[in-house]
């Protein structure tokens, strides 16, 4: 097991190295000076040169990659040209709303879709499997900010049941110590703030789990069905065990396995859905801050999140896999 | 001996026997009619009734979009010139069954009918050039194995690391200038790697087989095995993920609309369209937004279906 870790992360150490580079360059040879980006109007030769050289951006291309990576190396993701601030203190203060919102979006794929996937596959091809069925394809054709629009149209503005955007009313005045929005309100100790701190995340979860609840329905329908079919489900059933225990020890088990796969090959699409439901319900998180980075040309942030991103997905995808050989004692990695 | 000679058991039949076995037309002649794969598959797809349907949505919808636009009394590049400014639009009415935009009060069904071009262009010529791609790369590094493969293998890890949705973006952003064929092409090359695993993993098996030694020892040539001998062999699984790979350019291409780095409007998509609507719902114009984006949904389902009928037409031994 550990030799099989050892060997995954080694092998990520080459496809990190191959983004840096790749990323490095393209976003350089793209067209467009950020120098002028950030003076627009007021851009006059020497300003554009002289703003190149605080940036660096005057040396030769492979002093400025070894400067990046000497930077990545020690944490520094280097520091936005927009605003200066370094990228490393943005997402620190960006990234808690980030991971609520897809923490919020997984507990409702995950919290709905099992059960449907369940209640589907006790009839296969019944009315409520055909319910379920076209329920998870609608999922999966809705557009993220199709669905998000409509929510906040319905639930925000016609019925004002949930607030429709944001992510804690400011007028509660709740010190942001940790960033994560509903800590913080627990941390501040009022009742009223956790509320509506759980309200803001409602209608983004919905919006943003309804991809990953459609397919996590799918695969649980299937899986359960494909166990369903064992031989040692038949004995259990034969031994005169009842029907929750055979339901329980011997198929949800065993129908876990591709489930907790797909689970983690969610997080992926759920951090660039992340990137659509921020912008619809106006969440200060790091999706956000991709477009509006991409926007004003800021080059450093764009590249260091992408790098970032990379970084989780790879470390998400070592986990799944890890989890998988926990899981499933049949696999051996050697 | 002669007993048996004059009532032999077998013996010529009479002409009049002989007419009335072949006008019953026993049953021991069966009608064989050889039916290749593709007649096969064809049967098999037909049978799924919910592919069939999601077949008839989605060629209604290319009809559409090749015939619709000739059809319509409102041509799109004719800016209208409204009569009295609503800026709310108008709701549906006979003269426009989807309702006019505010502003400009354009024709909502104008702007869907145009849309669907080059959606569904840039979907299937997406996907179509992706695929390609994918099958080429993945066919080489299956087929050729050792550092061909490493180094390929290698380059659509990074590329699957990659968070696509930002890498678009930002192509778009700096590269696109709003041309559809340009967000096109930046989908395809970005839809490539995931084909291309799926490709080189069924080379990597096909490989194998008898018939590419046979080939081998035949003397045909790499180019020539991997077009004509593997590839066909490879092809349903491909022409599957194609498919439904359609749908998620689809989708993207809505949500790089909406992220304001896709399509200028200038050229109509529905998911610059539905994006546009979005940015005056709170006037209560819920029919400018809702018809575009009815025709993204319904496409992509009818995809969806139809990748479902298709996995299970031309791979009969991956059903369920």
């Amino acid at each position: 097991m550990l030799r099989f870790i050892v060997r995954r992360v080694l092998g990520a150490i080459p496809v990190l190295f191959g983004l840096s580079v790749i990323l490095f360059l393209f976003l350089r040879l793209l067209p467009g000076n950020p120098a002028v980006a950030i003076l627009g109007q007021h851009a006059t030769p020497q300003l554009v040169a002289q703003i190149n050289a605080s940036l660096g951006l005057d040396k030769p291309l492979y002093v400025q990659y070894l400067q990046y990576v000497w930077g990545l190396l020690h944490g520094n993701f280097g520091a936005s040209f927009v605003d200066g601030r370094t990228v490393a203190s943005t997402f620190l203060v960006r990234f808690p709303s980030t991971v609520e919102l897809t923490v919020g979006a997984l507990i409702f794929a995950v919290g709905l879709g099992i059960p449907l996937g369940r209640l589907a596959a006790r009839h296969p091809n019944g009315w409520i499997d055909g319910a379920v069925t076209v329920l998870s394809l609608f999922g999966i054709s809705i557009p993220i900010f199709v669905l998000g629009y409509t929510l906040v149209f319905i639930f925000g503005v016609e019925l004002h049941w949930l607030p429709a955007i944001g992510q804690l009313d400011p007028r509660l005045n709740v010190t942001p110590v940790t960033h994560f929005a509903i800590i913080d309100a627990i941390l501040s100790g009022r009742a009223a703030a956790v509320e509506d701190a759980v309200a803001h995340l409602i209608l983004p979860s919905i919006a943003l789990g309804s991809i990953p609840l459609a397919i996590v329905t799918r695969i649980t329908r299937a899986s359960v069905i494909d166990v369903s079919n064992e031989d040692y489900v038949r004995t259990a059933r034969a031994k005169g065990l009842t029907e929750k225990r055979v339901d329980d020890r011997h198929i949800m088990r065993n129908a876990w396995l591709p489930v907790t796969t797909v689970i983690g090959l969610q997080v992926g699409s759920l951090l660039a859905g992340a990137v659509i439901t921020e912008t619809v319900f106006a969440w200060n998180g790091v999706g956000s801050w991709v477009v509006t980075a991409i926007e004003n040309h800021d080059l450093i942030v764009v590249q260091s999140l992408i790098m970032i991103f990379a970084l989780i997905f790879l470390t998400v995808n070592l986990l799944v896999d890890i989890g998988y050989a926990v899981l499933n004692p049949r696999i051996r990695y050697g | 001996m002669s007993d048996t000679e004059s009532t032999p058991i077998v013996r010529e039949l009479t002409p009049a026997e002989l007419e009335a076995i072949q006008l019953e037309r026993p049953d021991f002649e069966v009608q064989l009619q050889s039916l290749s794969q593709w007649q096969l598959a064809w049967r098999r797809f037909k049978r799924h009734r919910l592919a069939m349907v999601g077949a008839v949505l989605f060629l209604g919808m290319c009809a559409v979009a090749i015939v619709g636009p000739i059809l319509l009394p409102y041509n799109f590049y004719v800016i209208p010139t409204p009569d009295k400014v609503v800026y709310a639009g108008r709701p549906p009415s006979l003269a426009h069954p989807f309702g006019e935009t505010g502003g400009l009060q354009r024709d909502v069904l104008t702007l869907v009918v145009n849309g669907a071009r080059l959606s569904l262009l840039i979907g299937v010529g997406a996907s179509m050039v992706g695929a390609t791609l994918g099958a080429i790369v993945g066919g080489v590094a299956g087929y050729f194995g050792g550092w061909v493969d490493n180094i390929l293998m290698r380059i659509v890890d990074i590329m699957l690391s990659l968070p696509l949705l930002f890498v678009i973006l930002v192509v778009s952003k700096f590269l696109g200038s709003g041309s559809w064929y340009l967000i096109m092409l930046i989908f395809a090359i970005f839809s490539w790697p995931g084909i291309s695993r799926l490709v080189r993993s069924l080379f990597l098996s096909l490989r194998g087989e008898d018939y590419v030694d046979a080939a081998h020892a035949a003397g045909v040539g790499d180019a020539r095995i991997i077009f004509r001998h593997i590839l066909p062999n490879a092809m349903s699984p491909i022409i599957v993920a194609a498919t439904l790979s359609v749908v998620s350019v689809i989708i993207s291409e809505a949500f790089v609309s909406f992220l304001g780095f896709g399509v200028d409007v200038t050229q109509p998509t529905w998911g610059n369209v539905l994006s546009n609507s979005l940015n005056f719902i709170s006037l209560g114009n819920w029919w400018w937004p809702l018809f575009p984006g009815l025709a993204i949904v319904v496409t992509v389902l009818g995809i969806s279906f139809m990748g479902d009928g298709l996995r299970d037409a031309l791979d009969p031994r991956a059903k369920e």
